[in-house]
């Protein structure tokens, strides 16, 4: 039916109207009439756009917590596969089957997470005739082995690491890759030793790939494949901010990739895709070292996070291309026909506390929630609104935020402007540490790596230190809001009864009290509740004018409770393991218990040495940020 | 010319504030000769002399005495919390007229005596103020103390001006003689405390151990007694709280509520509002995420029954008291102490034009014999009657649940409600489904299938709806639109209740 209609239409084209890319959808080129989108967030309300565009009807699936989230509001139709919990909705293959069934998709695109790289899932859709939005399971399979992956790419002519023969070897100060499983990167420090230990030791009872980057680069090149054995690559990115061996900053091109080491990359890349009959896209992650030798690392056969800053150097849908690839089309495009327009950079905003170990996940109510899209050259790809809660039970992911610019110096600079107009409120949020990165002259000189973080940080993110000029500014702002203020409350509207003398107030003394040091303003100490934020940081103010400023001081200063006998939780998350029980006795630095958030766990240790006193979490139990867990002596 | 002597000083005492401590500089250019001064003999000089000592109040040593407890003396508060230069000082040559115990001696008389009585102004707005000051006699109160009081409270009557009492006395009974603002006392976190009896007396009488603190401290008395509506950090975080509450309240019972400016727009959408009721009717949210102009509320009793948030607000600029059940806190039900927190604030809403809108999730009465033999029927009936009887605008929003006589009480439309609203969320009913279905088909089998026919017949807005107990179901998202033009409309309502002597709220 639908076909019929489209050929009676006169010939159009669809042409992309986003400010960073342009790409043609022609609404001839017969795909799916309906795909469903087995993932949440901004990936899903990402891929439905493009369904959109492609006049192709989506449905969504969603927890039941979910239920009014954006990607359910944009699709045309919904279906709850199940409870909160990831592995029970998002991963539960079965309930996602019978959403397909139910719905008619001929198509399901995966995502990145949660089924995307998941070989059963793949046979289960072909086995029902459904097309996978993806790679067929041989790619797969060949590439989500990490030693088979690394035979077929050394078959393949592509360069993999020294010495590499099939079996765990630790290369010291460059990387350190144990085997088998998925792709999950974790273990966080730069002390090799400590990460040694813990990944020999994790890996024999849980079997999964711990990958420890160190000092090196990493450069993602992004290929796309078809059916028919065409393949192309779309250049780098550059992927080396990360904390806890997440990535946060990402950027395309990369600095640091020479035309020809680029083509070489691309090349093995193409011919690595090649030899697996590849199709769809895909990514090939290569550690590059100071001397411009790469290595083969491992090939994520999924739609990647970071997507966006290649379709802003190329000009592509990914999305689409995948889509046209699944059904069975051509690639469009030649190789020479792969630009590198311009610059473009990402910045992944987090629910996160980034001054605690560079981010601890945060959850809470968006109360107030504005993407700076009003600013020329931003795309912000997100599946969250004003209201939305960050729940325990996903990604603490925000959004992603894409700057593009025709130089780099223009994308960064249009990154901080987006940052600065970055309104999040209700949550703990990442855009501090995000717009520090994006301004260390370090990273502005392309002097970047793995190590970025915790070399330029040692001692943690502190926040951004203020000039002597900023803190003039944010003064005189916070000043300015005050007398507007105070000016404003003594205005009202149809009052019969106020001073007859009216009050011009020509001088204003203000004092404010910003980090502990007192400034003086010509003469008030204004009472800004909520802060001012300059450079992203929020600096808590006092404002109080001369009068009370002087007073002020004589009032009694808070006592604050002594931390060192009294553990809270961090953030919140699941107690999974309570180390300790009353009349124990710990030592200082022992490990109490261990709180799991947001796929990551944190070892909660004693500040003294001491004996317990009371301890009031039980594993299992869910607990808050600021909860008291343990009370000690 | 006493006008002029007023204003002279007003200026005095705002100069010797900001310079605590140390000594008067002369007034208005006249040298004085300072300790000669005792014998002088022009009234002049003797007018300026106990204008200077009555500024100084109780002396250096007490003023640093007080500073060290971390308070603040009556004149520096006056100073903070009236608009610059705006106080004018009333009798300040009134002295106390005990003749026993040798206080009739010179020494011991201080012009003023132990309290600081005059009017100013906060935003420009008239105000009658009290401060009673530590320094003299521990703020202790004399009959002239008293009769100072009340000289201001009668002349704030006639011009119809609030009056705001600053209380800092040891003196046994004070608080219950005199009414603060509006009836609204306020607490200085940890430098304050107020009982009937201290520890001492409640030692030899009952034989409790208890410390000031306990007995009467702030916490106290904002989260278990509910004497105190509200503590602050300092004297300086209340004083400046309360120059924002100030503007909040009506000059008077017979003044409408001030309008300021808003720079909000009255018609913005709030779309975090439609997905602020969960999607589990079991699961709890934060009835304070309610969105007001500029986010600005001023809560009552935040630590009291927390089950019942009250409050202030402005909608479009005009002052509104917001009463809302508290998903968060014990599931929102209504209690003894919560039914009380909520009478109160809705008659003071009432008693000073200020209209009410009510946020309703409440699954019913708390149950228990704790609670009946309380007297919850007694206290609920207080809510109840104070809606009923309030004749300012109502306007009601049901969120999620209002279920039994919780939902009678919370402003609905059977108590005079002018604009009920239901969410599409909201649940009018006798009660849950499960609890329902167990009373009607008890021992019969197919409960479950039952449970659904009832949800789906009564846990939905239709039923209240259909009956014209809800004016419109509304998308929440235009919730804040929909009550910035209603109380456009109620602005000129008027309804009276019928003649009587006074009501009879049941105590």
């Amino acid at each position: 039916m639908l076909s019929v209609h489209a050929s009676l239409r006169p010939r159009c084209y669809i042409i992309s109207c986003h400010s960073q890319y342009s790409t043609v959808y022609d609404p001839h080129e017969k795909t799916f009439d309906k795909i469903l989108i087995a993932n949440r967030g901004e990936i899903a309300c990402r891929v439905i756009k493009t369904c959109k565009k492609m006049g192709i009807k989506t449905v969504a699936v969603h927890s039941d917590v979910d239920s009014s989230a954006v990607h359910v509001k944009m699709a045309d139709e919904a279906f709850c596969v199940g409870p909160a919990p990831t592995s029970k909705s998002y991963l539960n293959m079965d309930t996602i089957m019978e959403a397909i069934r139910q719905t008619g998709a001929q198509a399901v695109h995966p995502g990145y997470g949660f089924l995307s790289e998941n070989k059963e899932f793949a046979r289960r859709l072909a086995a029902d005739g459904v097309s996978f939005i993806g790679p067929d399971t041989h790619a797969i399979q060949a590439m989500g082995d990490k030693i088979e992956s690394k035979l077929i790419a050394k078959a393949a002519k592509v360069n993999t690491i020294p010495g590499f023969d099939g079996v765990v070897k630790v290369r010291v100060a460059l990387l350190l890759h144990l085997s088998e499983s998925l792709g999950s990167a974790r273990g966080c420090t730069s002390d090799l030793l400590t990460v040694c230990e813990s990944c020999s030791s994790e890996a024999a009872d849980k079997s999964r790939t711990y990958i420890l980057y160190y000092n090196c680069v990493c450069v993602f090149i992004q290929v796309l494949a078809d059916k028919h054995g065409n393949a192309l690559w779309l250049n780098e990115r550059e992927c080396s901010i990360q904390r806890r061996n997440q990535k946060v900053v990402e950027e395309a091109p990369s600095t640091f990739l020479d035309p020809v080491t680029r083509r070489a990359m691309g090349e093995q890349a193409v011919s690595l895709a090649k030899a697996v009959k590849y199709s769809s896209a895909g990514t090939v992650e290569f550690l590059v070292d100071s001397k411009k030798n790469f290595y083969f690392l491992e090939m994520n056969t999924r739609l990647q996070v970071e997507h966006p800053i290649t379709e802003c150097i190329t000009g592509l849908d990914l999305v689409q291309q995948m889509i046209r690839v699944a059904k069975g089309y051509k690639l469009q495009h030649k190789q020479e026909d792969i630009p590198i327009n311009g610059w473009a950079i990402e910045s992944r905003v987090y629910a996160e506390d980034p001054y605690k170990s560079f981010g601890l996940p945060s959850i809470g109510r968006l109360s107030q929630y504005e993407e700076p899209l009003n600013l020329p050259g931003v795309r912000v790809d997100s599946g969250i609104q004003e209201g939305s809660d960050i729940s325990i039970y996903y990604d603490p992911m925000i959004s992603k935020l894409v700057t593009y610019g025709s130089t780099r110096a223009e994308a960064l600079k249009k990154m901080e402007d987006a940052l600065d107009n970055y309104v999040i409120r209700g949550v703990t949020h990442n855009i501090p540490l995000l717009r520090e990165i994006i301004v260390h002259p370090r990273f502005i000189s392309g002097d970047i790596s793995t190590n970025f973080l915790p070399e330029v940080y040692p001692e943690g993110f502190k926040g951004h230190p203020l000039a002597a000029g900023e803190q003039r500014e944010l003064l005189a702002a916070a000043a300015a809001l005050h007398v507007a203020a105070q000016l404003r409350s003594q205005r009202f509207l149809g009052q019969q009864r106020v001073s007859s003398v009216p009050q011009e107030r020509r001088n204003w003394e203000l004092c404010v009290e910003l980090d502990k040091g007192v400034h003086m303003l010509g003469g008030i100490k204004l009472n800004l509740n909520t802060g001012l934020s300059l450079c992203c940081k929020t600096q808590n103010l006092l404002l109080l004018s001369k009068l009370a400023a002087s007073l002020n001081k004589l009032m009694p200063e808070k006592i604050p409770e002594d931390t060192s006998s009294i553990l809270r939780s961090p953030m919140p998350g699941t107690v999974v393991a309570v180390s300790v029980k009353p009349g124990d006795t710990v030592a200082e630095g022992q490990e109490i218990c261990v709180i799991e958030a947001m796929k990551m766990q944190n070892s909660m240790t004693a500040a003294k040495t001491a004996k317990v006193k009371s301890v009031h979490c039980t594993a299992g139990e869910t607990v808050g940020e600021g909860d008291l867990l343990v009370e000690l002596e | 010319m006493a006008l002029c002597v007023r204003a002279l000083l007003g200026s005095a005492a705002a100069r010797s504030l900001a310079s605590p401590g140390r000594s008067l500089l002369p007034l208005r250019g006249r040298t004085l000769t300072l300790p000669g001064l005792r014998c002088a003999s022009t009234v002049q000089q003797r007018v300026e002399l106990k204008r200077r000592k009555a500024l100084e109040g109780g002396g250096e040593k007490r003023t640093e005495a007080q500073h060290a407890r971390g308070k603040l003396t009556a004149r520096e508060r006056v100073a903070l919390l009236l608009d610059p230069d705006s106080f004018t000082e009333l009798d300040m040559f009134v002295e106390h007229r005990c003749s026993d115990f040798g206080m009739e001696a010179d020494h011991n008389k201080y012009p003023g005596d132990s309290v600081v009585t005059g009017h100013g102004r906060i935003n420009g707005r008239l105000v009658y103020v009290f401060s009673q000051d530590f320094t003299v006699f521990g703020g202790s109160l004399s009959g002239a103390h008293a009769q100072k009081i009340c000289k201001i409270m009668d002349q704030a009557m006639t011009v119809g001006a609030p009056v705001i009492g600053l209380n800092d006395s040891g003196g046994a009974r004070i608080q219950e003689g005199v009414e603060s603002l509006a009836g609204y006392a306020d607490i200085f976190l940890d430098t304050s405390y107020l009982f009937i009896t201290g520890p001492d007396v409640v030692k030899s009488v009952t034989n409790e151990d208890v410390t000031q603190e306990e007995l009467g401290g702030a916490k106290t008395h904002t989260s278990v007694s509910g004497v105190a509506h509200r503590a602050f950090e300092n004297d300086i975080d209340a004083l400046l709280s309360l120059r924002d509450f100030f503007n909040f309240l009506p000059l008077s019972n017979k003044d409408p509520p001030p309008v300021t400016e808003c720079h909000d727009p009255s018609d913005r959408l709030v779309p975090g509002l439609d997905t602020l009721v969960p999607f589990e009717t079991t699961k709890a949210y934060d009835m304070l995420d309610i969105i007001v102009d500029e986010r600005d509320f001023f809560e009552i009793m935040p630590n009291y029954a927390k089950n019942i948030v009250v409050g202030f607000a402005r909608m479009n600029g005009r002052t509104v008291g917001i009463v809302g059940n508290q998903p968060k806190v014990a599931s929102g039900c209504l209690d003894i102490n919560s039914s009380v927190k909520g009478a109160r604030f809705v008659r003071f809403c009432d008693a000073f034009n200020i209209p009410i809108i009510t946020f309703v999730d409440v699954p019913g009465f708390l149950p228990g014999t704790a609670q009946e033999y309380g007297g919850i029927i007694r206290h609920g009936a207080k809510l109840l009657y104070a809606f009923a009887e309030a004749t300012v605008p109502k306007i009601t929003i049901i969120t999620r649940k209002a279920y039994g006589g919780a939902y009678d009480v919370m402003s609905s439309k059977h108590l005079r409600g002018d604009v009920n609203y239901a969410w599409p969320t909201a649940e009018v009913a006798v009660m849950g489904a499960k609890g329902a279905v167990q009373i009607i088909f008890r021992g019969k089998e197919n409960q479950a299938e039952a449970e659904a026919e009832y949800v789906e017949k009564f846990a939905n807005p239709f039923p209240a709806a259909v009956r014209g107990f809800v004016d419109d179901i509304i998308q929440p998202s235009t919730t804040r639109l929909r009550i910035c033009r209603d109380l456009d409309v109620l602005a000129s309502k008027k309804q009276t209740n019928p003649w009587k002597k006074h009501a009879n709220i049941p105590l």
